[in-house]
C-alpha cells in the first residue's frame, strides 16, 4: 500500500523508511549544490498548521516546501480560531474547502493529527502530536546516523533523558527498532513510561553504564515545564546524573556521535563544549538533514497522491 | 392489558439458576401461578428472563436534555430490555436537593417508558465538602447516594456521610479510584498507552480507591456498593471485605466486561470511558470474578455524549458511552463464548441489582412484578449507531457484530416494546 499520509513511524514498513532516506540523501546533496530548487511540488499548496509554538520545525518545513516549488502558507493556529472555540473538525472542514494538497500539522495532543487526517481530503504530514510521534525528526536522525556511520543497522544507540514526554524518543525508538539496532534508554525512572520494557529496548538509570560502548548518543530536551510536576528533584541534580559531559561520553565508543533534536538547554542536559565539538556533535547536520528529509517525505506523498488520483480516474 | 400468559418459552430463573421450557402467567401486573385461562401468547421457544435492573444510567435531565431525556432514555431502555432504570445524579446541576430530585422524579413518571428510580448525590454539588440532605432525599425517593466519578477526597466528610447514611439504612455507591494517580488519565498505563502516548493511570489507583473505601466502610458500618471495578488488582481487597462480613457489593460496566484497551486503536474516542478500558488479562479476571459471584452486578454505565464532545483529540474528548440498548447483546458475547451461563448473566443484570436496592423485581418468583424480557440470544446483527433510540449515539459497538434481539419488553405485564 502506498503512503497517503505520514502520521507516524509506527505504520511504516522498513522498506518505505529506506525509500524516504534514499531520496532524502539525494536532496541533501542537491541542497549543498547551487541548483537546489526543484519543481517537484510546483502548483501544490502546502499549509503549515502549528497548534503549538515552533520556530525551527516550521522553518524547516517551509524551506523544504519552497525548495520543491510549492506554494507555502503558514497558519499560526495558536492565535486563531481555536481561541474562538472552533473545533479541530471544523477547522478541517474549512481547510477542505480551500483545496490544499498537503497539510503539515503540529498539535499538543496525541492523536490529534490522526483525527485531522481522517477528515481532510489532502495528504497530512505529522510535525509532532503531543507525546506521540514526530516522524520527520526520527527520519532526519536516521539519515544523519546513516551518513555518519555508513549504515543504519546493528548499531548501539542510546536515547537519553525525558523518554516519557518525548515524541522524538517514541518515533526514534520505533524507527531504530524497525531497522534492527540495539537501543538503550537512559533516564530517571520517573521519566520512563510504563511498559517501556516491552518495546525491546534496554532501560538504564545509570548513564555511564548505559553509554558503555554505544555508537550513537541521542540526547533529548528536558522540557522545563516538566519540572513543575515534580518528575525530578532539581535541574542541577538532573545535570549531575544525566547531563552529557566529556566524562560520561568517554564511556561510549571513541567514534560515537552526539545528537540532539534541539533546542538545547546547555548545562541542563548537555555540556556546551560537547554540543559544539565538531568531531563528536552532529547537531548542525541534523538540522541540515531535516530539510532534506522533509523534502523527500513531501515529494513522495505528492507523487503517491498524483498516482492515486490517476488510478481513481482510470 | 396487565394479565397475560406466555407459553412455550425457555424461562431463565436467576434465583434457581435454571433454564427450563415452560409457561409463565402474569396477573394484574405480577407473576402468578400458571393460569391457562389467561390470554396467551406463543413464545416460540425463545427465552424469557426478568428485565434488566440497571444501576447507574445517566439521563441528562436536568441540564443537558439534548443528550438524553427521560423519554428517549425510557425508549432506549425498553428497546434494550432494561425494565428498571436507576439514574445517576451527575447531571448539571447535580441532583443534590429534594427539589431537583422531585423534578427528575416528575419527568421520569411523566415520560419514561420503564420503571425509573433516581439516585441522589452524597455531597452537595458532588464537591465532596458537605453532605446532602440524605434524610429528605430518601423521603423524596432517592434509592441510593453517590457522587459518581467525583471521588470524595476528604475522608472526614466521607466518614460522616457514610455514618449518617448508615443510620438511615441508605446505600452509598462509591467510585473506587485514587484521584491523584488518575488525574488527567485517559488510558491504563502499559505498552498500549505508551505507544499511543495517552496520559495513563496505573490499575493500582483502583485498588487504592477501593481499599480506602472499604476501610471507611469497616469504620462506619455503611452499606456500600462499588460502582465499577475493572482490574484484577482490586479483587483480593473485595474478597477480603466480603469474607469479613462487610455490607459490600461490587459492579462492573458492560464495557469493561467486553472490551479492552486495544479497542481504542487509532484514538477512537467512543472507546473513552471512565475508568479507562483495561488490559485483556484484567477483562478476563473480571469475567471470572463475575462467574464466581465475587462481582455482583453488571451495569450499563450509560453515559450519553453529543458528537461535539466526542469528536476531539482523544485526551480532550469526553468520557462515557451509551449502552442501554447494547448491554444485553454485549453481555451475550460472554454467553456465546461459554464463559457465563444465561442464569449467571441475569443474576448480575437483574436479580442482584434489584436485591441490592431492596426492590422485588429481577426474578421469576410468584408475586414478583411482571417485568420481563422475551429475547432470542442467537440472532446475529451488525449494530448501526444511528438505529439507537437514545438521543446520543456514542456507542463503541458501532459497526460491530453482535448477537441477540429483544423481541418484547414487559413492565408490570404491559408490553412497552415489541420488535
Amino acid at each position: 500500500m502506498q503512503l497517503q499520509h505520514l502520521l507516524g513511524i509506527e505504520p511504516l514498513h522498513p522498506q518505505s523508511i529506506t525509500e524516504i532516506l534514499d531520496l532524502a540523501d539525494h536532496y541533501a546533496d542537491q541542497n549543498r549544490s547551487r541548483a537546489r530548487d526543484s519543481k517537484a511540488l510546483a502548483g501544490c499548496t502546502q499549509i503549515n498548521m502549528f497548534f503549538e509554538n515552533s520556530t525551527r520545525t516550521q522553518a524547516s518545513f517551509e524551506i523544504a516546501g519552497k525548495r520543491l516549488g510549492a506554494d507555502v502558507m503558514n497558519m499560526a493556529m495558536q492565535a486563531s480560531s481555536i481561541k474562538k472555540g472552533e473545533t479541530l473538525i471544523d477547522t478541517a472542514l474549512t481547510l477542505n474547502a480551500m483545496h490544499p494538497d498537503l497539510l503539515v500539522v503540529r498539535h499538543p495532543h496525541s492523536g490529534a493529527v490522526d483525527l485531522l487526517a481522517q477528515k481532510v481530503n489532502c495528504a497530512v504530514l505529522n510535525a509532532g502530536d503531543g507525546r506521540h510521534e514526530h516522524p520527520t525528526q526520527a527520519l532526519l536522525d536516521a539519515l544523519t546516523i546513516r551518513r555518519s556511520k555508513g549504515r543504519l543497522h546493528r548499531l548501539n544507540i542510546a536515547i537519553c533523558g525525558d523518554i516519557d514526554h518525548s515524541r522524538v524518543a517514541r518515533s526514534n525508538l520505533i524507527l531504530l527498532g524497525k531497522m534492527e539496532n540495539r537501543i538503550r534508554l537512559i533516564g530517571p525512572a520517573t521519566l520512563m513510561p510504563a511498559g517501556i520494557g516491552e518495546f525491546g529496548a534496554e532501560v538504564f538509570h545509570d548513564m555511564e553504564e548505559g553509554l558503555k560502548d554505544v555508537d550513537v548518543v541521542m540526547m533529548l530536551r528536558l522540557q522545563r515545564e516538566r519540572m513543575d510536576g515534580g518528575f525530578i528533584p532539581s535541574e542541577r541534580e538532573y545535570y549531575h546524573r544525566y547531563g552529557l559531559n566529556a566524562e560520561k561520553l568517554s564511556h561510549a565508543k571513541p567514534d560515537a556521535i552526539v545528537m540532539h533534536p534541539g533546542p538545547m538547554n546547555r548545562g541542563v542536559e548537555i555540556d556546551g563544549e560537547i554540543a559544539d565539538d565538531l568531531n563528536r556533535s552532529v547537531i548542525q547536520e541534523q538540522v541540515e538533514m531535516g530539510v532534506a528529509v522533509r523534502m523527500a517525505a513531501m515529494d513522495i506523498l505528492m507523487r503517491n497522491r498524483c498516482q492515486a488520483a490517476k488510478e481513481a480516474q482510470a | 392489558m396487565t394479565s397475560l400468559r406466555i407459553t412455550n418459552v425457555h424461562l431463565i430463573d436467576p434465583e434457581r439458576q435454571t433454564v427450563e421450557l415452560g409457561n409463565l402467567s402474569i396477573k394484574n401486573g405480577r407473576i402468578a401461578a400458571d393460569d391457562p385461562t389467561l390470554p396467551s401468547r406463543d413464545g416460540q421457544g425463545k427465552y424469557l428472563a426478568p428485565g434488566i435492573v440497571d444501576i447507574g444510567a445517566k439521563v441528562c435531565e436536568p441540564g443537558e436534555r439534548h443528550k438524553e431525556s427521560f423519554r428517549s432514555a425510557g425508549l432506549s431502555a425498553a428497546a434494550g430490555g432494561v425494565t428498571t432504570l436507576i439514574t445517576r445524579p451527575d447531571t448539571e446541576p447535580a441532583i443534590d436537593s429534594p427539589e431537583t430530585l422531585e423534578f427528575a422524579n416528575r419527568r421520569a413518571q411523566a415520560t419514561c417508558a420503564v420503571r425509573s428510580y433516581q439516585m441522589a448525590a452524597l455531597t452537595k454539588g458532588r464537591l465532596g465538602k458537605e453532605m446532602t440532605e440524605i434524610g429528605f432525599l430518601q423521603d423524596a425517593g432517592a434509592i441510593a447516594f453517590s457522587d459518581c466519578d467525583a471521588v470524595v477526597t476528604n475522608t472526614k466528610v466521607l466518614s460522616r456521610a457514610l455514618t449518617y447514611a448508615r443510620q438511615l439504612g441508605a446505600l452509598v455507591i462509591g467510585h473506587p479510584q485514587d484521584p491523584g494517580l488518575s488525574q488527567e488519565a485517559a488510558a491504563t498505563s502499559g505498552k498500549f498507552a505508551t505507544l499511543r502516548a495517552i496520559p495513563a493511570v496505573s490499575p493500582m489507583a483502583e485498588r487504592l480507591g477501593l481499599e480506602r473505601d472499604l476501610a471507611m466502610v469497616e469504620m462506619t458500618g455503611a452499606k456500600y456498593h462499588a460502582d465499577q471495578l475493572s482490574t484484577a488488582l482490586a479483587l483480593p481487597a473485595l474478597e477480603r471485605a466480603k469474607q469479613q462480613g462487610l455490607d459490600v457489593t461490587a459492579g462492573i460496566s458492560i464495557h469493561h466486561l467486553t472490551l479492552n484497551e486495544l479497542d481504542v486503536a487509532d484514538y477512537r474516542s467512543f472507546f473513552k470511558v471512565k475508568p479507562p478500558l483495561r488490559s485483556e488479562e484484567d477483562r478476563l479476571a473480571m469475567v471470572s470474578a463475575l462467574a464466581s459471584g465475587l462481582i455482583d452486578i453488571i451495569s450499563s454505565m450509560h453515559t450519553p455524549q453529543d458528537e461535539e464532545s466526542k469528536r476531539l483529540p482523544y485526551e480532550q474528548a469526553a468520557s462515557g458511552a451509551v449502552a442501554l440498548e447494547t448491554v444485553l447483546p454485549a453481555a451475550l458475547r460472554l454467553y456465546h463464548a461459554e464463559q457465563l451461563s444465561l442464569p449467571q448473566l441475569f443474576r448480575a443484570l437483574s436479580l442482584n441489582p434489584s436485591r441490592r436496592l431492596g426492590l422485588d423485581s429481577g426474578r421469576l418468583s410468584l408475586g414478583a412484578p411482571g417485568d420481563l424480557i422475551l429475547f432470542d440470544p442467537d440472532v446475529p446483527f451488525v449494530l448501526d449507531r444511528f438505529s439507537l433510540w437514545s438521543k446520543s449515539k456514542n456507542t463503541p459497538f458501532d459497526g460491530q457484530r453482535l448477537q441477540g434481539h429483544i423481541l418484547a419488553t414487559f413492565v408490570g405485564g404491559r408490553e412497552v416494546y415489541a420488535r
